[in-house]
């Protein structure tokens, strides 16, 4: 399926923008006309892949986070978080519910969430050179309430 | 984002509003806990009434303030976890922790 529309996003891992960066790919999802909750499980998984930039591939510098999202005619959403940070050196014990290598109070659970909220999530790393997050969704297609 | 604490009969609540997240959770923490360790409440309830949008770092929070009052033998409530926040609190397993009360609460019911 052909993409029907794309935005890119890039900006400095300071916390403040994990506000901005949910409520961008909120505002270009919009288009598709989705439902309060797909609208709402797309910002939490966004939110997530976000925070991770800024508490653990950037954890003592400020980076820069990209985001990429595309959406499609179907209702497919793809968004792509990415960072050039410390990259994860083993994905799959992060992604276990509960891991978490930052001391404070983290629950472990983003990936956990993210894999909830989403269809599909796909990530991709390397230690020292970053990691990229892939998430993915379609959203029902309901009846246009309007012409 | 704001917290409104209220202490009444050792009891402190604390009325969350707008998003949680690792952005607005520090202040929400210090709020909290600055007031929390002063008066030693036997009660904390979280009030989520007001909440639009919660993350993980949410659940974090919860999770240490669970921490903080099992100090002094204190408990946490969780209350009116708005429908998608309570999404959230269950997949964390939060009522192990926690008593969570979904949807409105009638105060003079307890
Ligand atoms: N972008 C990233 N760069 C480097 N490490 C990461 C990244 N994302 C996740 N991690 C690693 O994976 C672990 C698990 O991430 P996850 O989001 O599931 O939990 P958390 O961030 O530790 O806690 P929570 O999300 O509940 O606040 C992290 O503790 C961290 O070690
Ligand atoms: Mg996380």
């Amino acid at each position: 399926m052909k993409v029907m529309n794309e935005m890119s996003v890039s900006f400095p891992s300071c916390s403040a923008n994990e506000g901005f960066a949910r409520a961008a790919v909120a505002a270009f999802v919009a288009q598709l006309d989705p439902t309060v909750d797909e609208l709402c499980d797309i910002k939490t998984a966004v939110s997530e892949a976000v925070t991770n930039c800024i508490v653990h591939a950037y954890r003592d510098t400020i980076g820069t986070v990209y985001i990429n999202c595309k959406i499609f005619a179907d209702g497919k959403v793809i968004v792509k978080v990415r960072d050039r940070g410390c990259g994860i050196p083993d994905i799959r014990q992060a992604m276990q519910p509960m891991f978490t290598t930052a001391e404070g109070e983290r629950a472990g659970l983003g990936f956990a969430v993210m894999e909830s909220f989403m269809d599909r999530l796909h990530v991709t790393s390397k230690p020292g050179r970053g990691t990229s997050v892939i998430l993915q969704k379609t959203l029902e297609r309901r009846p246009a309430s309007h012409g | 984002m704001g917290v409104r604490l209220i202490l009444k009969n050792g009891i402190l609540t604390a009325v969350l509003s707008g998003e949680i997240d690792h952005h607005s959770a520090r202040e929400i923490r210090n709020e909290i806990d600055s007031t929390a360790s002063k008066v030693k409440p036997k009660t904390l309830i979280l009030d989520f009434s007001a909440v639009q949008f919660m993350d993980s770092s949410g659940v974090g929070l919860i999770m240490g303030r669970c921490k903080l009052m099992q100090i002094w033998d204190g408990s946490v409530e969780i209350a009116n976890l708005p429908p998608k926040i309570e999404r959230i609190v269950s997949l964390a397993g939060l009522n192990q922790l926690c008593v969570v009360r979904k949807g409105n609460l009638d105060e003079s019911d307890e």
